[in-house]
């Protein structure tokens, strides 16, 4: 499909070459390869340990631009984890906020030209979204015994039967929310990314009308950064909600 | 994500295809998150940037801003208390100003009462002088006036009797008796 637009010359979109995994060195790619995915995951966490890290170095008390910034961030996953968990969520918090800055460090850092976002694949979001579910289950397991199942178990239903009809639905539910979980993310990550690329191949296409595509491209832009950011914190607010479960249960 | 899922369903019958002629074509033809030949490269270095990240966060950064941030509320809540503290100190200042300026208050009421009751005392003694005065040159007035009522009523009683005796001895000689002449004046003045 894409090589048949190409020869025509009409329309150049690949949008989905984007997402294309690459050796950076070599062809092969093996478990240890280093991608352009591990490059941009390494710059994710360079770029915050230079938000989170470095601006707190010195730790003024009148707090500086950028210190107020990753104050800023602590505050609103520590309130996040607090709201959601209560005390009990202070053992899971770091854990939590490092889930949120990576991701909104991946989504945003994805937004720049020439970039790579590792959240759009569903490989890194699957992993994310199995290791909370699978830390959440073992976690209700290990707090509540067999008494967790009961957390399908819907006890204000009116009849026996419904309850049991319920318990199936719930228990499916379960299920499947690591899946919810991981493609809601890859997916928004994805779209947004290879709308983007469509739009651009009009551009050229359409001449000095081409502009027409560039304004859209903004709007698409800026949505595409609150996307990002909104992205981020319904994966992290999952979480917590997920982990209340098995904290809480009901 | 309808177009996550539009894209999914067309290179899912791909990336079967790919899975067996191996990966790179898969990754051109089709979606390249379907290539799965990537995802053991993607999944293990996920999980080294993850805990990286997860180092980094829980040994330096989050313990150094719960610090700061922790650092600030005491520094706030210190001020706040020095500031009370000072409103307090301020607010007993004041209450010993009022009490310093309510007792020289009274203390002065004190001395002019005690001013005002010397100057009665010494006016009422200078009053009580001058009264003891006035009766002693009083009672010597009257005294003087009665010694000269009596030293006038006798020399009325003289004049009395040496006229009574002038008259009867003009009028009867015979019974001229200076004496009883005079003791008759001095009866009938007393009566």
């Amino acid at each position: 499909m894409a090589a048949t637009e190409h020869a025509q010359g009409g329309i150049n979109a690949h949008p989905m070459e984007q997402f294309t995994i690459r050796p950076l060195f070599g062809d092969e790619v093996g478990l240890f390869t280093i991608t352009n995915s591990t490059l941009w995951m390494f710059i994710a966490i360079l770029a915050a340990t230079a938000l989170l890290v470095l601006p707190t170095r010195n730790g003024a008390l009148v707090p500086t631009r950028m210190q107020l910034v990753a104050e800023g961030i602590y505050g609103f996953v520590r309130k996040m984890v607090d709201d959601t968990l209560g005390p009990e969520g202070r053992p899971f918090f770091p854990y939590i906020f490092t889930l949120f800055v990576f991701i909104l460090m991946s989504n945003v850092l994805g937004l720049l030209p020439w970039s790579f976002t590792t959240t759009s694949h569903i490989a890194v979001t699957g992993v994310l979204a199995l290791a909370v579910f699978i830390s959440v289950t073992a976690i209700g397991f290990a707090r509540h015994g067999l008494h967790f199942i009961s957390l399908f178990w819907v006890s204000s239903a009116p009849t026996v039967a419904l309850r049991c009809v319920l318990f199936v639905i719930e228990f499916i539910s379960y299920f499947v929310r690591p899946l919810s979980h991981s493609v809601r993310l890859a997916g928004n990550m994805m779209a947004g990314h290879a709308v983007l690329k469509v739009f651009a191949a009009f551009v050229p296409a359409m001449g000095i009308a081409g502009i027409i595509p560039i304004g859209a491209m903004t709007g698409i832009y800026a949505l595409e950064l609150l996307v990002a950011c909104v992205q981020a914190y319904i994966f992290t607010i999952l979480t917590c909600v997920y982990l209340n479960d098995a904290l809480h249960m009901h | 994500m309808g177009l996550f899922l539009a894209a999914a369903q067309a290179a899912s019958t791909a990336g079967h295809g790919a899975e067996a002629a191996h990966g790179a074509e898969a990754a051109a033809s089709g979606l390249p998150q379907l290539a799965t030949h990537t995802y053991a490269s993607q999944i293990f270095w996920l999980a080294v940037a993850v805990a990286v990240m997860y180092l980094i966060f829980s040994r330096v950064a989050l313990p150094r801003i719960a610090g700061l941030m922790e650092e600030r509320r005491d520094a706030v809540e210190d001020d706040l208390d020095r500031a009370a503290e000072l409103r307090r100190k301020a607010e007993d200042a004041q209450k010993a100003y009022e009490a310093a300026l309510a007792e020289a208050r009274a203390e002065a009421q004190k001395i002019a009462e005690q001013t005002r009751a010397e100057i009665q005392k010494q006016v009422d003694e200078a009053m009580a002088k001058a009264d003891a005065e006035i009766a002693a040159r009083t009672a010597e007035g009257e005294k003087r006036i009665a010694e000269i009522r009596a030293s006038a009523l006798e020399a009325v009683e003289a004049v009395a009797a040496d006229v009574a005796a002038e008259i009867v001895a003009a009028i009867l000689p015979a019974a001229a008796d200076a004496e009883r002449v005079k003791a008759a004046v001095a009866a009938k003045l007393k009566g």
